[in-house]
């Protein structure tokens, strides 16, 4: 090595130069493939949406016009259980329940964490979804909880009754593969149509059973057998999003009527 | 192509095996194993990243001061991998939704510094990138090896397609659960090692 390209100077400029050109291939190619990153994530949590009122099938290839024509977002206060008429189209988009839980003034935290999730956002973003006459057919709820490695986030479908189950999809997990990722079996979520979340009181029942529900148990589903950690996290979440300090105040003020 | 330049590209996939024979790399082959999709993904990730670093760092390997080389090569490094990630959120956002954290880790992945230091600072660019390339091959031949017995014995698939039908899908399968986690990668790497060592008795160290 020869000596010239040792002095302190060049050693700074050249370091200098090498970020420089480092730091201008990664900002060009984070700005450019920005709207293509936004699209993808929209998309995936379009499609989610679908799915959770079995739409999926329906849309086909169509996803974004589908979910356009027939889905509505709405924000609602969850403490009260009302709707927040004023939030504009585009708070609705930028919706972001982690992004919430972190700041102080936007989330509170939840006397009784069932579901481990330490902060809860104040607001939350709802789907109604509607058929060709302009029914509200499903009501698509975001939830989150722990499982066993992390949180895991997904969506309940419920009929308008809010009762109902149409569907449990989990959009986003860490669960272990071929354990508590079977969340994601196809046979598994196809237990979940047809349950019911409130007993006649009104007391959320909904759980995983394990060892396999009973066969005329309108509350229970099948645990994930090899994974009773993420089974419970599931049945906790539930309890947690459809008790009071969830969507309990909202499903109590729309009962009988979703419009 | 020379014979030279060839010799490069495909000595590393079995004579020279980054993995089986130098036993570089073998984190991340441990945890994107799980399927054969990942596990592609993350061979063509490293690919890229192994191919691109040598070619850079061998074009600038005479300016570079031997006081700040290291740095130098693993900001060139950490830049590839972040345009890596960036590319895979945007053209296969499910995929870069389970890989994005293994993604992040090729920087440090011993491979890339490995040939970056020991061969792109001595050789011409073509040659470095040719390097690259040869030893990305290499550690994707053993990850999809891998791949393919955790998948096919744990999951009873390949590339998501069902090859063995699940009891919990109403066949008769029964999953083997030890390979469906990432620690089983160790058996199959080492059951590679010794079967290639058996092939090629050159590559047994010396008591």
């Amino acid at each position: 090595m020869s000596s010239s390209k040792e002095t302190f100077g060049r050693t700074v400029g050249f370091v200098f130069v090498v970020c420089l050109v480092c730091a201008l291939l990664v900002s060009f190619s984070a700005v450019q493939l920005k709207p293509l990153q936004t699209a993808n994530k929209l998309l995936d949590k379009q499609t989610k949406i679908l799915e959770a009122s079995n739409l999926l099938d329906f849309a086909g290839d169509d996803i974004v016009a589908t979910y356009n024509r027939f889905v509505e977002a709405k924000m609602i206060d969850l403490d009260t259980g009302a709707y927040i008429e004023d939030a504009s189209q585009q708070e609705i988009d930028m919706f972001d329940e982690r992004r919430n839980a972190r700041d102080a003034e936007k989330s509170s935290k939840p006397e009784n964490d069932l579901a481990g999730i330490n902060r809860r956002s104040n607001t939350a973003v709802i789907y109604l979804v509607r058929n060709g006459g302009g029914e509200v057919e499903t009501v698509v709820l975001p939830i989150v909880g722990s499982g066993l490695w992390d949180l895991m986030y997904g969506f309940v479908g419920l009929k308008a009754d809010l009762n109902t189950v149409k569907s449990v999809i989990y959009s986003d997990h860490k669960e272990t593969p071929g354990l508590g990722a079977e969340v994601l079996n196809p046979a598994w979520k196809a237990l979940w149509p047809g349950k019911k979340i409130f007993n006649d009181a009104g007391d959320v029942k909904v759980q995983l059973v394990k060892g396999g529900a009973k066969e005329n148990d309108i509350h229970g589903v099948d645990a994930l057998s090899g994974a009773t950690l993420t089974s419970n996290g599931v049945t906790h979440t539930l309890q947690f999003w459809f008790g009071k300090e969830g969507y309990g105040p909202f499903i109590a003020k729309n009962r009988g009527g979703l419009k | 192509m020379s014979s030279d330049t060839k010799k490069v590209l495909t000595s590393p996939i079995v004579d020279n095996n980054p993995i089986a024979l130098q036993v570089l790399g073998i984190c991340s082959a441990l945890a994107v194993t799980s399927s054969m999709a990942n596990a592609l993904v993350m061979t063509l990730a490293v690919v890229v990243v192994t191919a691109f670093s040598n070619l850079f760092i061998s074009m600038i390997r005479n300016m570079i001061p031997s006081s700040v080389r290291i740095i130098v090569q693993m900001a060139i490094i950490a830049s590839l991998v972040i345009v890596v990630d960036q590319v895979l959120k945007a053209f296969s956002y499910q995929l870069s939704k389970e890989l994005s954290v293994f993604v992040g880790l090729i920087i440090t992945n011993c491979i890339v510094m490995g040939r970056a230091e020991a061969f792109a600072m001595k050789e011409k660019p073509v040659v470095s990138f040719m390097d690259g390339i040869g030893n990305g091959l290499g550690y994707g031949f053993i990850l999809l090896t891998v791949a393919f017995f955790r998948e096919l014995f744990g999951f009873g698939k390949l590339f998501g397609i069902e090859i063995l039908p699940l009891i919990q899908n109403g066949g008769w399968y029964q999953a083997n659960g030890l390979l469906v986690l990432p620690f089983s990668s160790f058996f199959i790497i080492g059951l590679i090692i010794w079967a290639i060592r058996q092939w090629k008795p050159a590559q047994v160290e010396k008591d």
